[in-house]
C-alpha cells in the first residue's frame, strides 16, 4: 500500500519536473536574442526538412480527404435535396476542423517524429555534449532552428492542405457528380467567412504547430541516450502530440465559437 | 545534402505556394472582395422584430444586392431594433419614401433586408431613416395565430357561436396582422376543412 502511494507521488513529481523542463526549454529558445546571420540559414534548412519534404503527404491526403468528404456529403445531402450545399459543407468542415487537425496529425507523424529521432540520436552519440565542449550552444545551433522551422511550416502546410482539399471536393462534386460549378462556388462564398472560418483555422494550426514541434524537440532533447530510449522518445513524441492536438482542438473550437 | 541555395529556393517556392493557397482561400472560398468597406452611405430603419437578422446580412432591392447590415442596436426608449444599413454609393437614387422589410431567403434560409422602392423624387442619403418598415415574420407566431384561428373556427363549427366572441376575435386579428394581411385571409380558409376531415375519420373508425 505504502509503496503504491510512494510510486504515485514519484510519478506526480516526475511529471511536474518534465513539464517544468519542457517549459524552460521553450522559454530559453523563444526568449533569446536571435542571431539572424547564423540562425536564418539553419532555420531555412529546417523549414525545408519539416515543411517542404512534408508537402507530398499533405497534398495527397488533402486531395483524398476533400474528395471523400465531397462524396459522403453529396450522398447525404442528396437525400434532403440539398446537394447544392455541398460547397459550404466541404469548405466549412475543411477550413474549420479537418485542415488544421489532419495537417497537425500528419505533421506530428512526418516531421515531429523525425525531429525527435534526430535530436535523440545526437544526444545518444554525444554530439550535443561535444558541441558544448566547443562552446557552441546546442540550443541555438540545434534546437532553436528546428522549433522555429516547425512553427513556420505548420500554418503554410495548413493553407496548402485547405486549398487542395477544396479543389479535391470540386473535382468530385462538379467534375464527377455533375453539380453546377457556379452554385458550388457561390454557395461556398456566401457561407464561408474569411475571419471566422479561414483565419481561425489558421490560428488553430499555428497553435498546433508550436505544440507539436515543442513536444518533438523536448522529447528528443530529454531522451534516454540509448537505442531503446530513442525509440520510446519517438513514440511518446507522436502519441503526446496527437493527444495534445485533439484536446487543444476542442478547447480552441469552444473558445472561437464562444467569441473568445 | 543539397546546397543552401537550392534549399532556400525550395523554401521560397513553398512559401509562394502557401501564399497562393491563402489568396485562393480568401477570394475564391470565402468570397472576400475587399478588406475595406465599399464606399457608401448609412441609412437606418427601426423594426419591432428583426428575427434572425445579423450584422453583415445582405440588403437587396428587387433581389439585387445593394449593401449590408452594418449594425443592430436596441433603442432603449421605444424598444425597437434600430438597424443601420450600409448601402453602396452606386445605388444613390433610392427614393426616400421606400419601405424596408425583413424577408427570409427560401423556406428556412437566412434573413435579409429588402427595400421596396416608391416614387418620391428625393433620394435616401447618409443618415436618413425609413418611415415604413415591415418586421420579420416569425414562424412560431404565425403558427400560434393559425392555431388560435383554427380553435376559434372549430368552436364556431361545433357550437353556434355566441355574439360576444365574434368582435373579440376580429380585433385581435386586425391588430396583429397589420403587415401580414394575406396570411390572415388564407389561414381560416385552409384551416377549416382540414380540421373537419379527421373528425369524420374518427367517427368511421368507431363505427368499424
Amino acid at each position: 500500500m505504502m509503496t503504491h502511494i510512494t510510486a504515485l507521488g514519484r510519478w506526480g513529481i516526475d511529471t511536474l519536473e518534465q513539464l517544468g523542463k519542457a517549459g524552460l526549454l521553450l522559454f530559453r529558445v523563444i526568449f533569446r536574442v536571435p542571431n539572424v546571420k547564423k540562425g536564418l540559414p539553419l532555420t531555412l534548412q529546417q523549414v525545408y526538412a519539416e515543411g517542404v519534404l512534408s508537402l507530398l503527404i499533405i497534398v495527397v491526403s488533402g486531395l483524398f480527404i476533400g474528395m471523400v468528404v465531397a462524396l459522403q456529403g453529396y450522398h447525404t445531402l442528396a437525400k434532403f435535396g440539398a446537394a447544392q450545399q455541398l460547397g459550404p459543407l466541404v469548405a466549412l468542415s475543411v477550413t474549420r476542423e479537418l485542415g488544421p487537425v489532419v495537417t497537425a496529425l500528419l505533421f506530428a507523424g512526418r516531421a515531429g517524429s523525425a525531429v525527435t529521432a534526430e535530436i535523440g540520436l545526437m544526444k545518444a552519440t554525444e554530439q550535443l555534449s561535444s558541441m558544448e565542449m566547443m562552446a557552441v550552444d546546442p540550443l541555438q545551433r540545434v534546437i532553436s532552428p528546428r522549433l522555429w522551422g516547425g512553427f513556420f511550416s505548420m500554418p503554410l502546410l495548413t493553407m496548402i492542405f485547405n486549398t487542395v482539399a477544396i479543389y479535391g471536393a470540386y473535382l468530385v462534386g462538379v467534375k464527377w457528380l455533375g453539380l453546377d460549378a457556379g452554385a458550388f462556388w457561390s454557395n461556398m462564398q456566401t457561407s464561408v467567412d474569411f475571419h471566422a472560418d479561414v483565419i481561425n483555422g489558421i490560428l488553430k494550426s499555428i497553435v498546433f504547430g508550436l505544440v507539436v514541434i515543442w513536444i518533438a524537440v523536448f522529447q528528443g532533447y530529454e531522451a534516454t541516450p540509448t537505442s531503446a530510449g530513442i525509440a520510446g522518445a519517438t513514440t511518446r513524441s507522436v502519441v503526446y502530440s496527437s493527444l495534445a492536438i485533439l484536446g487543444l482542438d476542442f478547447v480552441l473550437t469552444a473558445m472561437m465559437i464562444g467569441g473568445w | 545534402m543539397l546546397s543552401q541555395r537550392t534549399i532556400e529556393s525550395f523554401v521560397g517556392l513553398f512559401l509562394l505556394a502557401a501564399i497562393m493557397a491563402l489568396l485562393l482561400l480568401a477570394f475564391k472560398v470565402s468570397g472576400l472582395t475587399s478588406f475595406f468597406k465599399p464606399a457608401g452611405y448609412d441609412v437606418s430603419a427601426s423594426f419591432d422584430d428583426i428575427g434572425q437578422l445579423k450584422v453583415r446580412s445582405p440588403v437587396k432591392v428587387g433581389g439585387v444586392l445593394v449593401g449590408e447590415v452594418s449594425s443592430i442596436v436596441l433603442d432603449p426608449s421605444t424598444f425597437k431594433a434600430v438597424v443601420t444599413l450600409h448601402i453602396n454609393s452606386r445605388f444613390n437614387e433610392i427614393p426616400d419614401d421606400s419601405s424596408a422589410g425583413i424577408l427570409t431567403a427560401g423556406l428556412l434560409g437566412d434573413n435579409y433586408v429588402a427595400i421596396t422602392p416608391m416614387y418620391s423624387q428625393t433620394f435616401l442619403k447618409n443618415g436618413s431613416e425609413f418611415q415604413e418598415t415591415h418586421s420579420a415574420m416569425i414562424l412560431e407566431k404565425l403558427i400560434g395565430q393559425l392555431i388560435y384561428k383554427l380553435s376559434n373556427s372549430s368552436d364556431k363549427a361545433t357550437a353556434s357561436t355566441s355574439s360576444t366572441e365574434k368582435p373579440a376575435e376580429n380585433t385581435t386579428a386586425s391588430s396583429e396582422n397589420k403587415t401580414e394581411k394575406p396570411k390572415a385571409t388564407i389561414a381560416p380558409v385552409s384551416g377549416t376543412p382540414k380540421l373537419e376531415k379527421p373528425k369524420t375519420e374518427v367517427t368511421l373508425h368507431e363505427n368499424n
